[in-house]
C-alpha cells in the first residue's frame, strides 16, 4: 500500500498545532522550517491567549460574546462562521495546553489567572509570565520532539520553501532548499499546510522576528494560490524603536492598567515624574471613556499618530508617548510582566517600573494572508443578531460545529486542492483589525480543528485514489530545475565590490521605509498612487540586484535576495488593495475616505497573480451571524 | 529619578567609529581567519544591526571587499536563543548586546566568534541539533493522552508555577553549554547519546519531574541521567548557571536531579531491577 505523507511548512504555534494533531491521527509528517522550530518567531508573543472561563461565563460573559467582540473589532470585514468555531473552540485549546504542561499564571487557589485586553471588558486573557508565546511553543516544540522521537515526524530546520508543486489545481508537494548545502530537492505528500506566519519586514523595522519576510505565501501567490485582504495590516500602538526591529511592549501593560498619556503643554521639557497629574493628557482614557487605554490597537495607534503628527503634542515634540506603570506596584509588575519589563531595560536601559516607557507604534501583524474556504456548521440563523451584551443568553451552543463543520476536508484549504494555509498566513478570523491575544488562538486552533480537515482530505478525497507516490516525476523535476536556475541567476550576479544602491539589503531597506510611510497608519489617494511608482522603481532596481556573496554553501545572501523580490510582490498588492478600497475600515484608514461603506466595501479583497499582474477582485462577507453595527467603542466627541 | 539613561553605563560618542573584529570561516573544518570592519552605529545600534551595516556594504577596514558575515538570528529580542556567538570572549545573545554599552568610545573594538563547542556552519552560524537530541534523552515533555478535549490539566500552587516558569524559559540557547568544561565539540552523532548531556537537559529533567502528569515518567529520565554522560559527569564548575541569560538556576537542577538519581538508584537496587 502506498504511504500518504502530509507536509507541514512552517514550525510556529499553527504548524506545530497542526503537526502534533496530523501525526496523532496516523498520517506521517514532514516539518519544513527556516528555523529550528523551536525559534520560530511566535515565541515573540507576550501578552496571552483568549478564552472564555469560568469566572467570565458568571459575570454573564460567553464563548458567543468572545465572537461577537472579534467580529466587532475585525469591524465586520471576516466571514463570521469560522471566528464563531475558533471562539466556541477556545476554551478547549486552553485546556489542552494546560494539560501539556504550559506554566499558565496561578491565582491563589492553584488555578488560571486571568487578565483584561483590548476590545473587552471581561477578563478572557489566560497567560504564563509576559512569554506566553514562547510557553506554548515550547509546549508544542516538546510535543512534536516526542513523535519525532517515536518517528512520526521528521523535520526539515533550515530548510526553506521554495514552491508548491501543483498539478491540475491540486497540490502535491512543494520544492525546498537546505539552507547550509544549498541543496534544492522536491518533496512529495498527499496534503501541504503552509504555516508560514506574517509579513512584517515588508515595513522594514517591525515588531516581527527576522525570517517574518512573508515569501512563502508570496511564492503560493505567484503559483495560483488567491492573497486575501493584504492592505490589512495591524499597527501596534505600543513599540520601543530599536535600529535593527521595533520591540513590542505588550498590550498586557495596559491590561494591568499601563495608562498612557503625553504632557498637556507642547514643548514641556520637564522630566515624567515632574509633572502633576492635572498637566498630563491621558488621551486615550478621555476620548474613550469606556473602554480607555484598551481600546483596539487600530484606534490607539490612529489616536497616538494623532497626537504627535497632528497636535506635535509628542514627548519633546517627537514621535513618542508615554506608556506608564510607575502608579502600580512594582513587586506585582514583575509578577505579571517580568518579561516584557526586562526587554525595555535591557534595550533602553531604564527601569519602567520606575520611569513611564516611552513608546511609539510598530508595524505587528497581518489580518491579510492566504484565501482560505470552509463548510458552514449547523448555526444558520434565520436573520443576523443584533449586537451581544453580556448577559443575554448566547443564541447558539458551543459544542463543536456550529460554525463551521468539524472535520469538513476544506476548513482552511485555499483555492488550491490539499493546500491549506494556518496561522497568522491565512485570512480568516480577524477582518480589518485583530483583538489581542486571538493570534494565538487562531494559530492553535487551525492546527488542532483544521488539522483533522487535513486527515479527512487525505482519507476521503483525491489523495485516497490518487496518492502523490502514485504521480509521474516530472513535474516535480522540472520545479526543482526551476528553482535551481533561479538560484543561479542570483548567485551570478554576485560580484567582488557590488554596487551597495543595488544590494538586496539596501533595496529591501527602501521598501520598508516606503512602506511605513505610505501604507501604515494614515493613507491617502495620492500617497498611495506615489507609492505604486516608488514600488516600479525598486521593482526594476531590483531586476539588476547585485550580490556580494558568491559561495555555494550556505549563502543568506540568496535567500534574503530571494524574499525581497517576494516582498516587492506582496507590497504591490498592499499598495494596489489599499488604493481601492475606497473607504475606512479597522486598521485601513483613508484620510480622503474616513468612513465605512458597507454596501460597496463589506467585501474580501481577493487577489489573484498572473502573468498580465494581480488581478484584485471582491467576494462578499459571509456576515449572516451578526448584523454589522458602527464601530465607536463608545467615542466621545471633543 | 529622572529619564536619564541609567549612570551605570558610560555616555556613547555619538558618531563614533568603533572596530568589529570577526573570526570567520567558509564552512565546516575550512580555516578560519580574522576580518575586521570599521562601522558607525546607529543610535541603539546592537551586534545585529551592526552585522546588518556591514551585509550591506560588505568591505573591510582595509578596503577590501568581503562577502557578508553569516550569522543566525530570529526574534532580535532575546527570547528565541538563536543569535548566540562568543563576544568579546564571553557567550551570549548578539540581539541583546548594545553597542552603547560594549563600545562607547571611538575605536573601540568589538570581537565576535562563534560557539566553538557546536560545529561551525559558516561564520558565527553554528549547528546546535546537539543541544536539541538531548532533549529527547530525557524525554523532555508532559506524556498527555493526546489532543482530544479530555479536561484541564492538573491545578498548580503559584509557588509552583513561578518555580517551573523560570525553568521553562530555557531558550535552548546553549551558552551553559559553551561555558561548561564537561561539554565539547562532538561532530559524531552516534557519541551523542553517551556524552555529557549538558545543564540545559539537566534542567528540563527537573521542569518535567515537577509537573504532575511529567512526573509519570521520571524513572525513564532519571534512567537516562543515572547513564554514561548523565548528570554524574557534571564536575560543579558553576560556569553554566553564570552565563545563562535567563538566570535559570541550573545548579540548583543539577543538585536536585542529583539526588533524585541517587534515590532512584537506590530504590532500583533494593527492588533488584
Ligand atoms: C512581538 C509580538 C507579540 C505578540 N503577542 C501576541 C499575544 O500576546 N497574543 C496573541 O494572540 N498574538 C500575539 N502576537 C501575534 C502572534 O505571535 C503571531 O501571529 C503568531 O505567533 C504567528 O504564528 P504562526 O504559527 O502563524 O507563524 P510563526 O510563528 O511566524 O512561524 C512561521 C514558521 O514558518 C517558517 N517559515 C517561514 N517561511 C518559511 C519558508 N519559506 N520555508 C520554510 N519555513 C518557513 C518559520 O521558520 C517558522 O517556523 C504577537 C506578535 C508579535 C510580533
Ligand atoms: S556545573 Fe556541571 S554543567 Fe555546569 S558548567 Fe559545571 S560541569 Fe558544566
Ligand atoms: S539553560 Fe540557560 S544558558 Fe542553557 S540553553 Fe537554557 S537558556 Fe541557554
Ligand atoms: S535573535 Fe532571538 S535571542 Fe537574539
Amino acid at each position: 500500500m502506498m504511504q500518504h505523507r502530509v507536509i507541514v511548512v512552517g514550525g510556529g504555534l499553527a504548524g506545530l498545532a497542526a503537526t502534533i494533531r496530523i501525526a496523532e491521527a496516523g498520517l506521517p509528517v514532514d516539518l519544513f522550517s527556516m528555523v529550528p522550530v523551536k525559534r520560530s518567531h511566535s515565541v515573540c508573543a507576550q501578552g496571552g491567549i483568549n478564552a472564555c472561563n469560568e469566572v467570565a461565563r458568571q459575570q454573564g460573559y460567553s464563548e458567543y460574546q468572545h465572537f461577537d467582540e472579534t467580529v466587532y473589532g475585525g469591524d465586520f470585514l471576516a466571514d463570521q462562521p469560522p471566528v464563531l468555531e475558533m471562539a466556541n473552540f477556545a476554551p478547549r485549546v486552553i485546556d489542552l495546553l494546560d494539560r501539556m504542561g504550559v506554566p499558565f499564571n496561578r491565582t491563589p487557589e492553584g488555578r488560571r489567572d486571568l487578565r483584561l485586553f483590548g476590545g473587552s471588558l471581561f477578563k478572557r486573557t489566560h497567560f504564563s509570565g509576559a512569554t506566553t508565546g514562547q510557553q506554548l511553543m515550547y509546549a508544542l516544540d516538546e510535543q512534536t520532539r516526542r513523535y519525532e522521537a517515536e518517528g512520526k515526524v521528521h523535520k526539515y530546520e533550515f530548510w526553506e520553501f521554495l514552491w508548491p508543486v501543483i498539478i491540475d489545481g491540486r497540490c502535491v508537494g512543494i520544492v525546498a532548499q537546505d539552507m547550509r548545502t544549498m541543496q534544492i530537492r522536491a518533496f512529495r505528500a498527499d496534503a501541504v499546510v503552509i504555516a508560514t506566519g506574517g509579513c512584517g519586514l515588508v515595513f522594514g523595522k517591525s515588531t516581527n522576528s527576522i525570517m517574518c519576510t512573508g515569501g512563502a505565501a508570496a511564492r503560493c501567490y505567484q503559483a495560483g494560490v488567491w492573497y486575501a485582504n493584504p492592505e490589512m495590516i495591524q499597527v501596534h500602538p505600543t513599540a520601543i524603536p530599536g535600529a535593527d526591529k521595533c520591540r513590542l511592549m505588550s498590550e498586557s501593560a495596559r491590561g494591568e492598567g499601563g495608562r498612557v498619556w503625553v504632557p498637556r503643554k507642547k514643548g514641556d521639557t520637564r522630566p515624567p515624574r515632574e509633572i502633576p497629574e492635572a498637566e498630563r493628557y491621558y488621551f486615550l482614557e478621555e476620548r474613550y471613556p469606556k473602554y480607555g487605554n484598551l481600546v483596539p490597537r487600530d484606534i490607539a495607534t490612529r489616536e497616538i499618530f494623532d497626537i504627535c503628527v497632528s497636535h506635535g503634542l509628542g514627548v519633546g515634540g517627537e514621535r513618542v508617548v508615554y506608556l506608564d506603570l510607575t502608579h502600580k506596584d512594582p513587586d506585582y509588575l514583575t509578577r505579571k510582566l517580568g518579561g516584557i519589563l526586562e526587554i525595555y531595560e535591557k534595550f533602553v536601559g531604564e527601569d519602567p517600573r520606575k520611569v513611564p516607557m516611552k513608546i511609539f507604534p510598530a508595524v505587528h501583524y497581518s489580518m491579510g494572508g492566504l484565501w482560505t474556504t470552509y463548510t458552514r456548521g449547523r448555526y444558520n440563523p434565520p436573520e443576523p443578531a443584533p449586537e451581544h451584551k453580556a448577559g443575554m443568553a448566547p443564541p447558539v451552543s458551543c459544542e463543536p460545529g456550529a460554525g463551521i463543520a468539524q472535520g469538513a476536508p476544506d476548513n482552511m484549504m485555499t483555492n488550491i486542492r490539499g493546500l491549506y494555509a494556518f496561522g497568522e498566513v491565512n485570512f480568516a478570523y480577524h477582518g480589518a483589525n485583530r483583538l489581542g491575544a486571538n493570534a494565538l488562538l487562531n494559530c492553535i486552533f487551525d492546527g488542532i480543528y483544521n488539522g483533522v480537515s487535513v486527515v479527512n482530505f487525505i482519507r476521503d478525497d483525491v489523495p485516497s485514489r490518487q496518492p502523490a507516490e502514485s504521480l509521474p516525476p516530472a513535474p516535480f523535476t522540472d520545479a526543482v530545475e526551476r528553482e535551481e536556475a533561479k538560484v543561479r541567476r542570483l548567485i551570478e550576479t554576485a560580484r567582488t565590490g557590488a554596487d551597495a544602491q543595488l544590494s538586496p539589503y539596501q533595496i529591501g531597506k527602501e521598501l520598508g521605509d516606503e512602506m511605513t510611510a505610505a501604507c501604515t497608519v494614515v493613507k491617502s489617494g495620492p500617497r498611495l498612487e506615489q507609492c505604486l511608482v516608488r514600488l516600479d522603481e525598486l521593482k526594476s532596481r531590483y531586476t539588476q540586484v547585485q550580490l556580494a556573496d558568491a559561495a555555494a554553501w550556505s549563502n543568506q545572501s540568496v535567500s534574503y535576495a530571494r524574499a525581497v523580490g517576494d516582498m516587492l510582490i506582496l507590497a504591490e498588492i498592499i499598495a494596489r488593495a489599499s488604493l481601492m478600497r475606497r473607504e475606512s475600515r479597522g486598521a485601513h484608514y483613508r484620510t480622503d475616505f474616513p468612513d465605512r461603506h458597507d454596501d460597496e466595501f463589506m467585501k474580501t479583497t481577493v487577489c489573484a497573480f498572473s502573468a498580465q499582474g494581480h488581478d484584485i477582485s471582491y467576494r462578499p462577507v459571509d456576515a449572516g451571524l451578526v448584523r454589522p453595527r458602527a464601530r465607536t467603542y463608545g467615542k466621545t466627541e471633543g | 529619578m529622572s529619564a536619564q539613561p541609567s549612570a551605570s553605563r558610560t555616555p556613547p560618542i555619538a558618531g563614533r567609529r568603533i572596530r568589529i573584529k570577526v573570526k570567520r570561516a567558509d564552512g565546516p573544518g575550512k580555516p578560519s581567519r580574522w576580518e575586521e570592519f570599521e562601522v558607525q552605529p546607529e543610535p541603539n545600534a546592537n551586534i545585529i544591526s551592526v552585522l546588518q551595516q556591514i551585509a550591506a556594504n560588505p568591505v573591510t577596514a582595509e578596503g577590501d571587499h568581503t562577502s557578508p558575515v553569516a550569522w543566525d538570528s530570529g526574534c532580535l529580542e532575546e527570547v528565541c536563543g538563536a543569535c548566540t556567538m562568543v563576544i568579546n570572549g564571553r557567550v551570549r545573545q548578539s540581539c541583546s548586546c548594545l553597542i552603547d554599552d560594549i563600545a562607547p568610545a571611538p575605536g573601540d573594538v568589538i570581537t565576535l566568534e562563534p560557539m566553538e563547542k557546536f560545529p561551525v556552519v559558516r561564520d558565527l552560524w553554528v549547528d546546535r541539533a546537539r543541544l536539541f537530541h538531548n532533549l529527547k534523552r530525557v524525554k523532555a515533555w508532559v506524556p498527555i493522552d493526546g489532543t482530544y478535549s479530555l479536561g484541564h490539566g492538573p491545578t498548580e500552587s503559584a509557588a509552583q508555577q513561578a518555580v517551573r516558569y523560570v525553568l521553562s524559559t530555557c531558550m535552548s540557547c546553549g551558552c551553559c553549554l559553551e561555558a561548561c568544561p564537561q561539554f565539547t565539540l562532538e561532530d559524531d552523532e552516534t557519541r551523542w547519546d553517551t556524552t555529557f548531556i549538558g545543564a540545559h537537559a539537566i534542567s528540563q529533567a527537573r521542569l518535567f519531574n515537577m509537573h504532575e502528569t511529567g512526573r509519570q515518567t521520571k524513572a525513564d529520565r532519571l534512567d537516562a541521567l543515572l547513564g554514561p554522560g548523565g548528570v554524574s559527569d557534571c564536575g560543579n564548575a558553576q560556569n553554566c548557571v553564570k552565563v545563562c541569560p535567563k538566570e535559570i538556576p541550573l545548579t540548583e537542577s543539577i543538585a536536585a536531579i542529583g539526588r533524585a538519581t541517587t534515590l532512584h538508584a537506590i530504590a532500583q537496587w533494593f527492588s533488584g531491577r
